[in-house]
């Protein structure tokens, strides 16, 4: 196990590199010149050059690039050219608000997406499976920010039942702080339902085919029992591998969610960094969900190995 | 506003959303500030936190006189080379450092000297400081400017408490110390910036909140959500389609004032290989464009009215507007005979905008409206900063494009025409345009300055290198229970005697 | 899909033993047995027609402005009303489903030219071949989709047809990834190795068995992709990236909609349901054609 693990950080290695030229050389390729939007009304050339001279924009690409992964290793990310903050200190700001939308969006999806999944594998043909499949799907197709709109709409300027927007910390208040992030994580979360409710389905209908509760229905074992006990303890195991795929890539921040919400992720600020040219928080952001992102990869994978169905059969 | 069916629940839900503290305000703003350094700062947003934050040596009034703040009194010397002022000695920077004369000469030089200070060009013409007692500074100038007083009731008249600003550096924007009424507490990028009532303000009873939060909230939609469900106290530059709604609210309140800035198409005429073509070469051409369009239809339909239709670099309600040139009425007619002398048929053009919606519905009816006179507009949309830096590089035909607007007319007009102008795109140069707007920052006598703009502004209206569509009106839409707020043309939200009834 | 023989990858042993119908027919029946399968390629088609036709159906042009008539309600001249520059908004819905079927189907046609051939090469090459095709499909992958589009469509600047490459580009690592492995499943099948045996050509190899196996497994991703891809393209076009003014998209239409939510709700609701519906259209089908071309399960 060990061994498999340490293998795939080893490959993770390369790759974590290769994203960060992607990130280095796209960002390079953008039209539009930084430190121009950064000299905003003073757009004097004297003022551009020394703006230019401090952000090093202009040594060769390579010599910024291996500046970038030098100071990267010491756990500098460089500073945020908008707003003078540090890029560490932005992402240390914004984790903890990431992962709590991520950890509320997968709570809605398991609740959703889970029990919909044995409901339709076990009604596999009927109607209730058809309609399950069709509400599922209907959370996958229904976009997100359009989705996100209508309920600060109704939810909050009609009924006024939750906050509008905005955040609240975790530590500051906590009740506040969920109620905040329940509309976004609801709408983040029905989209990921679907996802989960395929699997979900797929994999108890592997099972309920499979021998052992075929053996366990014909030890005269209630349907309960079966379906409960033997059938969902086995499903569950590739269901618990996706969804730590799933939280991987909800780390990389609800872009369009946040955005409307007004929820200070890595997904707003990464976007607001793109159109603002801030490059060093576009660098920094990206690295640090790819690595996030390949992390939990091999966490599942790990997962898998570990809750191998082979071992719960009993 | 509930109904009684969702009490229960939604008396559940509300009971923790009782603001945590009882004199708080927060207020929507529609960006996240910057650096939050005067020297270094660029937005407008940016200014709105520091109208709280930071004090200047003056004032504006919202008929934009200038009026005392932290200088209590002024004057130039016969020769309009010294401006003499006055401090208040009972001042305090949120640090305990005292203010006085010294502070106020290391801030002009902050401004001047610091490498990062994009304040430079505002103080330029500033050659020396001279404390003569710790409440009198003299400032003197290489030759005279009618401007600076302007600029000091901006933010090149903030002041920054020296000892801290000498601490950090380029870096003071992370925990800014000034001199205003609220002090810096905490600042999350893109979600908050929190500022405290300062004890030792020297105007503190006029201060009524224990906070201020700052909740930048893009999208115009939330952030009217956000006040109608009670999560901001007051939003800024509501949109203009929202004003019916919430004059229709018993729950909210609205104030508004047109804006000193304005928003039009700067044509090309000169940067590049993109200015040769119809626009960018014969003025006929611009003039059939301008009277193509009808400014207040634009206004109808955009903006429900809400706004100002414009023809010059200051709106019509302006004392600098010039009164001989009015806002033509459309007339498509003349704008085909207009081609027809110029003997241009059908030209087209592109019009490069930014991709916010409203930008792009103010071009696509220019486009439509330009049509009927035979002019085809190509509406290319840029991302902002694509925009600015190609509109800088010469590679455009026509941008639509805006200014905030400052106190001093000089502001919105000197560096969009003249030759040198830092941020003349359009690279119009006209020695006799060049003169008069020089001359016109030399002269601290506002009637012969007036004369002097009214003939830039005859000139201008000729040759269009720029053409003015609408002034924004700056909206503040606020619960009902927050009182004694004042618009202003600056657009700044002034806390001073505003209070919230619990 | 010339060789239905090759087209049963792994039969389950209950079908082994009986006569096998064609396949396409099998697929064709468990799909038309699917109502949900036949409900998302009624939606499909419908959206399909209605585009194609937009250019002869008897409504106004969808740039035709009316200033007198701005934010219209739903009326019997203007059956879903008129948008914030007096447009018909049928109209614009007509010529939108245009824009985001294009969207969805060009940028998946982009991912599948590029992803496919890499995605073979990789998996039949193996090697070094594959080991850098890999680390590049998963440096793509890690990189969060939405961003890297926005990325790509602000380097390509704000338009529809660089909102589909940038879309297309996003979704190619998807199409390498499953590409490679269902080659190498091939590979491993017996009958591949007897046509190595008697020696036939690596060209014949992909042609005859490779690419027809892979088929299915690509059409039900391409299928799925699609839906992804109309979002990808309302969410850029929502972010001011996507199809430009004057032309509708209703990723653009939403974008300037969410300014009017009160005062003209009918703006954001059409657009939004149009985007729901079709995606939901494509989810259903490409679900659907996956159940029937999955040939565990009978």
């Amino acid at each position: 196990m060990l061994r498999f693990i340490g293998h795939r950080l080893l490959i993770a290695i390369p790759t974590i590199l290769l994203i960060s030229v992607f990130v280095f050389l796209l960002q390079k390729l953008l039209p539009g010149d930084p430190v121009l939007a950064l000299a905003g009304e003073d757009r004097n050339p004297e003022m551009l050059e020394f703006l230019r001279a401090k952000y090093h924009l202009n040594d060769p690409i390579y010599v910024q690039y291996f500046n970038w992964v030098w100071n990267a290793l010491q756990g500098d990310l460089g500073i945020s050219l908008r707003t003078n903050q540090n890029v560490t200190t932005l992402i240390a700001q914004k984790l903890p608000v990431t992962i709590q939308l991520a950890l509320m969006a997968l709570f809605f999806a398991v609740v959703i997406g889970i029990p919909a999944g044995i409901l339709s594998a076990y009604t596999k043909g009927t109607w209730i499976d058809w309609v399950a499949n069709v509400v599922a799907l209907s959370g996958l197709s229904i976009p997100n920010f359009w989705l996100g709109i209508m309920m600060i709409l109704l939810v909050s300027v009609n009924l006024g039942w939750l906050p509008a927007s905005g955040y609240q910390p975790f530590s500051d208040d906590p009740l506040r702080s969920i109620q905040t992030m329940l509309m976004p994580a609801f709408v983040l979360g029905t989209g990921l339902a679907a996802t989960l409710m395929r699997h979900t389905r797929s994999a108890m209908l592997g099972v309920l085919q499979s021998d052992y509760v075929r053996t366990a229905r014909a030890k005269g074992l209630g349907e309960r029992a079966v379906v409960v006990k033997h059938a969902l303890r086995n499903a569950l195991v590739p269901v618990v591998t996706v969804v730590t795929l799933l939280f991987g890539e909800l780390l990389a921040g609800a872009v369009l969610t946040e955005q409307i919400f007004t929820i200070p992720g890595f997904g707003k600020l990464v976007v607001d960094a793109v159109f603002n040219r801030d490059y060093a928080v576009v660098q920094g952001i990206v690295l640090c969900t790819a690595i996030a992102f390949i992390l939990m990869n091999i966490l599942s994978d790990a997962l898998y190995r570990v809750l191998n169905p082979k071992m719960i059969e009993s | 506003m509930k109904k009684p069916a969702v009490l229960t629940l939604s008396a559940m839900l509300m009971l923790t959303a009782a603001p945590l503290f009882a004199a708080d305000l927060k207020i929507g703003l529609a960006e996240d500030p910057d650096i939050l350094d005067p020297d270094q700062s660029r937005t407008f947003v940016g200014r709105i936190v520091y109208a709280s934050l930071c004090d200047k040596l003056v004032d504006i009034t919202p008929d934009l006189e200038i009026i005392p703040m932290l200088a209590t009194e002024w004057s130039w010397s016969d020769d309009n080379l010294t401006l003499t002022m006055k401090l208040r000695d009972d001042v305090t920077f949120q640090d305990g450092t005292k203010f006085d004369a010294e502070a106020v000469a290391y801030n002009i030089n902050r401004s001047q000297t610091l490498e990062e200070s994009r304040r430079k060009s505002e103080v330029a013409s500033i050659t020396g400081t001279n404390v003569v007692d710790p409440t009198t500074i003299e400032i003197t100038v290489a030759q005279p400017d009618a401007t600076l007083i302007a600029q000091l009731a901006d933010r090149a008249g903030m002041m920054v408490s020296p000892t801290a600003a000498e601490a950090a550096g380029a870096d003071f924007g992370n925990a800014p110390v000034c001199a205003g009424p609220y002090s810096f507490t905490e600042r999350v990028q893109q979600d908050r910036i929190v500022l405290t009532k300062f004890a030792d303000y020297y105007d503190a009873d006029k201060y009524s909140f224990d906070t201020v939060t700052f909740l930048p909230i893009v999208d115009t939609t939330v952030r009217l959500a956000n006040l109608r469900a009670g999560d901001v106290d007051m939003i800024e530059r509501l949109a203009a389609t929202d004003v019916a709604s919430v004059k229709a609210d018993d729950g909210l309140t609205m104030e508004q004032a047109t804006s000193l800035g304005y928003q039009g198409l700067t044509v090309n005429v000169g940067n590049g290989d993109k200015s040769q073509n119809p626009f960018g070469q014969d003025k006929l051409v611009r003039q059939a464009l301008s009277l193509s369009i009808d400014r207040e239809a634009i206004n109808q339909v955009v903006f429900e009215g809400a706004f100002a239709a414009g023809n010059q670099p200051w709106p019509p309600t302006s004392p600098w507007y010039n009164q001989d040139i009015p806002i033509p009425a459309r007339d498509v007619e003349a704008a085909k005979a207009k081609l027809a002398e110029a003997g241009v048929e059908n030209p087209t053009v592109e019009i490069q905008v930014s991709t916010d919606p409203v930008n792009q519905q103010v071009t696509q009816v220019i486009q439509a409206m330009a049509s009927e006179a035979g002019i085809t507009v190509n509406v290319v949309a840029k991302e902002f900063a694509t925009q600015l830096s190609q509109q800088t590089a010469g590679d455009y035909e026509i941008s639509q494009i805006g200014w905030s607007g400052r106190v001093d007319p000089d502001g919105n007009i000197h560096q969009f025409v003249t030759t040198d102008g830092g941020l003349n795109d359009a690279k119009y140069s006209n020695p006799e345009v060049d003169r008069l707007l020089n001359e016109a920052r030399a002269t601290n006598d506002t009637a012969a300055r007036k004369a002097l703009y009214d003939q830039a502004t005859a000139i201008l209206d000729d040759e269009l290198p720029l053409i003015y569509v609408y002034h924004q009106n700056w909206i503040w839409a606020m619960d009902k229970g927050v009182t004694g707020f004042t618009a202003y043309p600056d657009g700044m939200i002034r806390l001073a005697g505003v209070s919230k009834a619990e | 899909m010339s060789n239905p023989v090759t087209l049963d990858t792994a039969p389950s042993r209950q079908e082994v033993s009986e006569v096998l119908p064609p396949k396409q027919s099998r697929v064709w029946r468990k799909l038309r047995k699917n109502p949900a399968a036949l409900l998302g390629g009624g939606i499909v088609a419908f959206f399909c027609i209605v585009a194609i036709l937009a250019p002869v159906l008897p409504i106004p042009g969808p740039a035709a402005t009316d200033f007198g008539a701005v934010r219209k309600a739903p009326s019997a001249v203007h059956w879903f009303g008129t948008d914030e520059l007096g447009r018909d908004m049928l109209s614009r819905m007509i010529w939108g489903a245009q824009a985001s079927l294009m969207a969805g189907v060009v940028s998946v046609t982009i991912a599948l030219v590029i992803g496919v051939p890499l995605g073979v090469a990789a998996g039949y090459a193996r090697g070094w071949t594959d080991a850098a095709i890999s680390r590049v499909t998963e440096a793509l992958l890690a990189a969060p989709f939405l961003i890297l589009a926005i990325a790509m469509a602000a380097f390509l600047g704000p338009s529809l047809t660089n909102a589909m490459i940038a879309i297309g580009i996003s979704a190619v690592p998807i199409f390498i990834r499953l590409a490679r492995a269902q080659t190498m499943q091939v590979l491993t099948e017996d009958y591949v190795e007897g046509a190595t045996a008697i020696g036939l050509t690596h060209r014949d190899i992909i042609a005859r068995y490779i690419l027809p196996n892979i088929v299915p497994p690509l059409l039900v991703q391409a299928t799925l992709t699609i839906a992804t891809a109309i979002i990808a393209e309302a969410s850029l076009s929502f972010l001011g990236l996507g199809q430009q003014p004057p032309a509708p998209s209703w990723g653009s239409m939403l974008n300037t909609a969410k300014q009017f939510l009160e005062q003209a709700p009918w703006l954001a609701l059409y657009p939004g349901i149009a985007i729901f519906l079709v995606v939901l259209g494509f989810n259903l089908l490409g679900d659907g054609l996956r159940d029937a071309l999955d040939p565990r399960d009978n």
